[in-house]
């Protein structure tokens, strides 16, 4: 390959909807671009003209207008367009502006037009109004599988190598250094024409000869008594078998099985880039929540339960790794939550007898809502049977709850700040009182205290007489949406969190504390949409509690207008997993997991996704307010 | 040399020269080369087909010296077009020193494999050929393809160049405020192709290689004309 499209395609490989391609189609596109320059203030394109390239930003920046003048979108880095044109009348529909000295890279028509026949997931980012956003997070849940999730993904780390002249020794002790059960053998290559010949950063020839494992040093070297200084090649397996890097999983996985191996080198082209295990791909097809699951039931104790903390983590971090959806991650870390929350009370009514009265133990927050991430504080209350008798009968549950509730902080979910737990007198209450609460909260609606209480507008049961939150779900769904003043009182408290907009290079930033520098993903973001879709839902009537079911429910009831609830969907899906994918890897660095997500590590196409979502929420706010007015007097 | 004032008093214009080689010359190469002629000098820049050649020599001295490889790409004041343009590693007369071996990237098998620069001689004057060249650097790419072409046709191979360093160095070093500083020992802003681009806002390409030098000096190219001169200024203000 020429050293310019190498160039080019390194570039392009990181963006989508280029970063799916195969190799093949990637090199095409990179091999046929042309190149264009426009300086800060020219116009590219203007509306009517003829187009037959797709346009790709290689550097600077541009703003897209609508027909009106209004500013319709600000592209940087990675980004494309022109392709509403392209795919209509080859005319430009949306007039084009550089706002920075811009370089482009121009993707011929004929180029653009096999892209679209060849390639679905091209196809689709093309076709769906250009929206990254839907397109990440639909390819985020499509690319979760075996078939279709390339090989490079499993690979974790460089490939260790070491020259084939080298001593059994000296590749035991590199092994030992880099902590890892096998090690690539490499010689030198005449040419670049031999097999399996790659050239180094030194531009130096090698060439991949052989792997030696863990096992062979045992087999080969330590059980036969052979000396330390044996030369790797004594012992290396003659034919090396090998795959290639955008292979799928699946191919490894019968490449695997097929010639009786655990490791398989990985190659991009000829040149070696990791090594994959079976055990990688076992990882990533097992479901190791439901395991997990069943572990916590067997276990008689709080200690014992708080033992199996490290493994919940693990699972965290797995299920983001894999590529699980958010709304599979939450549903994944709230049955394991409830799981943990149903054993603890089961040991407290061994402890403490049976029950004096029926009651229902009740969450709320990402528990009611199976959003549940890996830290999270505890949100629950108990409803109890209306023959319930504080004076006889408190002192059992006032101990049930205390139980449960140390037992969930010795599990690492700490206790809630806002003492919203069945400790606090005030939420340990007969259903009759419930349902008092509740009609209160709707029928005077004082924003002030609605601020503290619509964390109760989402709950669920996890344990006991279940009808009793069934009760509460049903008059909250026909008494609310009945209430204008309710509805405008919740919408004015979804207003108070916004997004960070003007997120464009420059984010905007909160000084938190200690914390530089930071954007909180939870109340800037995932929080506030989750109040919005709360708003919509009980004007809807709708009974769920998670925010996608809910989304459906609203979808139902077209309360919003064609297309919206889409929108919310890719904009919470995106801030989610973003939120996730920043705890998990402050797990994996054994660092307290927050929601406080530093700018520098975000990507160039990360900052997109999320000024697109930001956007979304700062727009169904507004609308929020419109929707629902506050009543005059 | 004549080739540097190719409009002097004295001095035929760069048009009467290409068109008075076209028929002295022997060589049928250089003969088309020198035929398919040259824009007038009033020609408006951004009607000029344009082309960026980059050479990677052994060392800086055209007599002692030569050519390891060649980039070649054509373009426009709208389009590059790296897909058209060309790439040809060459055998040197003598072995290659280890130290340009490794300056280049190019390796001793690629260079064992290559042919003589005779061999590919006209088809790099024929992608050449009907365009204004644009380099960076003109005191390496015009020496260096004359002496190569004398060396082996016999023959003179001269024509006006577009320079993106002395367009640069028109920017950065002529002003007054410039030679001000330069008076009081502030050193003048690196005109070198890689500090050059960074200031227009061009990427940073990772590669030492011809063709991806010849792309990085058709984008510099199209900023400068862009922020100083626009597509309206005559062809003859910018090549020497």
């Amino acid at each position: 390959m020429e050293a310019e499209v190498r160039e080019i395609r390194e570039h392009m490989g990181r963006f989508p909807p280029f970063d799916t391609l195969s190799d093949e189609l990637l090199d095409e596109v990179a091999a046929s671009v042309e190149i264009a320059y426009y300086k800060a203030g020219s116009s590219i394109f203007a509306h009517g003209d003829a187009i037959h390239a797709l346009p790709y930003i290689r550097s600077g920046a541009v703003e897209v207008y609508r027909h009106s003048g209004e500013l319709y979108n600000r592209l940087g880095e990675g980004d494309i367009f022109g392709q509403f044109g392209l795919l209509r009348n080859r005319r430009v529909r949306f007039p084009v502006k550089a706002i920075e000295d811009t370089l482009l890279y121009l993707i011929p028509e004929a180029v653009f037009d096999r892209l679209c026949n060849e390639d679905d997931q091209f196809a689709d980012f093309v076709e769906l109004s250009g929206s990254r956003l839907q397109s990440t997070v639909e390819q985020t849940a499509r690319s979760n599988d075996l078939m279709v999730t390339r090989v490079r993904r499993l690979i974790s780390r460089l490939p260790v190598m070491i020259q084939e002249s080298a001593t059994v020794q000296e590749a035991a002790c590199l092994m030992t250094e880099e902590d890892v059960s096998s090690v690539l053998l490499i010689a030198p290559a005449m040419s670049d024409d031999t097999e399996r010949a790659f050239s180094d950063a030194e531009g130096r020839h090698w060439q991949l000869v052989g792997m030696v494992t863990d096992k062979d040093l045992r087999e080969r070297i330590v059980a036969r008594g052979a000396p330390p200084d044996t030369p790797l090649s004594a012992i290396s397996h003659g034919q090396l078998i090998a795959i290639q890097s955008d292979e799928s999983v699946y191919e490894a996985m019968l490449a695997m099985l097929r010639h009786n191996i655990q490791r398989l080198p990985v190659l991009h082209r000829r040149r070696p880039v990791g090594v994959v295990h079976l055990a990688d791909i076992v990882r990533y097809e097992t479901n190791s929540s439901a395991y997990l699951v069943s572990n916590i039931f067997n276990r008689t104790s709080v200690k014992g339960l708080a033992r199996l903390v490290p493994d919940i983590r693990a699972a965290f971090v797995r299920l983001v790794d894999e590529g699980a959806t958010s709304q599979m991650i939450g549903n994944a870390m709230s049955t394991i939550g409830r799981s943990l929350m149903r054993r603890l009370v089961e040991l407290a009514e061994e402890e403490l007898g049976p029950p004096p009265v029926p009651y229902c133990f009740m969450v709320h927050g990402s528990l009611a809502r199976n959003d549940q991430s890996v830290t999270t504080d505890q949100d629950n209350a108990l409803v109890l049977h209306d023959d319930f008798d504080s004076k006889r009968h408190d002192g059992y549950f006032k101990a049930l709850a205390e139980r449960v509730s140390d037992g969930l902080d010795a599990c690492a979910y700490p206790y809630c700040k806002g003492g919203i737990m069945a400790t606090n007198d005030l939420w340990r209450q007969p259903l009759s009182q419930w349902k008092r609460y509740f009609e209160e909260w709707i029928a005077q609606p004082d924003p002030q205290r609605l601020l503290h209480s619509s964390i109760f507008f989402d709950l669920d049961a996890v344990y006991g007489e279940e009808r009793f939150v069934e009760v509460l779900q049903e008059l909250i769904s026909t008494r609310a949406r009945q209430s204008p003043k309710f509805l405008a009182a919740l919408a004015r408290n979804a207003l108070s969190r916004t997004p960070p907009l003007g997120l464009f290079r420059t984010f905007v930033l909160e000084q938190d504390g200690k914390q530089n520098n930071i954007i909180n993903i939870k109340r800037r973001g995932v929080a506030p949409m989750n109040d919005v879709i709360r708003v919509h839902a009980l004007a809807a009537g709708s009974r769920r509690q998670n925010a996608f079911e809910r989304l459906d429910d609203i979808d139902q009831a077209g309360l919003l207008p064609a297309g919206q609830t889409d929108k919310l969907r890719y904009a919470l899906e995106f801030m989610s997993i973003m939120r996730l994918r920043h705890q998990a890897y402050e797990v994996k660095h054994d660092q307290p997991a927050d929601n406080a997500i530093d700018p520098e590590r975000v990507s160039p196409l990360e900052r997109h996704n999320l000024k697109e979502a930001f956007q979304v929420l700062s727009n169904a706010q507004k609308f929020l307010r419109f929707r629902y007015p506050s009543p005059t007097r | 040399m004549s080739g540097e004032t190719g409009n002097g008093q004295d001095l035929p214009t760069w048009q009467e020269y290409f068109s008075r080689q076209s028929q002295a010359c022997r060589d049928p190469a250089l003969r088309r080369f020198y035929a398919a002629g040259l824009p007038s000098e009033e020609t408006p820049i951004g009607e000029v087909p344009l082309a960026a050649l980059d050479l990677e020599t052994t060392g800086m001295d055209a007599e002692r010296d030569v050519i390891v490889s060649i980039g070649i790409v054509p373009f426009d004041l709208r389009r590059i077009r790296p897909a058209q343009g060309h790439y040809w590693v060459v055998k040197p007369p003598l072995p290659l020193s280890e130290a340009s071996i490794k300056f280049h990237r190019i390796t001793h098998s690629e260079v064992a494999a290559a042919p003589d620069l005779d061999a590919v001689l006209d088809e790099v004057l024929a992608a050449l050929a009907g365009r204004v060249v644009v380099v960076h650097y003109r005191a390496i790419e015009r020496p260096f393809m004359d002496a190569a072409v004398l060396r082996r046709r016999g023959e003179r191979c001269l024509f006006p160049v577009i320079d993106t360093m002395s367009l640069e160095a028109r920017q950065q070093r002529g002003g007054l405020m410039q030679r001000l500083k330069g008076f009081f020992g502030v050193r003048p802003p690196s005109i070198r192709l890689a500090d050059s681009r960074a200031r227009y806002g061009l990427p940073a390409y990772s590669s030492h290689h011809a063709k991806v030098d010849a792309i990085a000096t058709a984008e510099l190219l199209l900023a400068q004309v862009a922020k100083h001169y626009g597509p309206d200024t005559p062809v003859s203000t910018l090549w020497v």
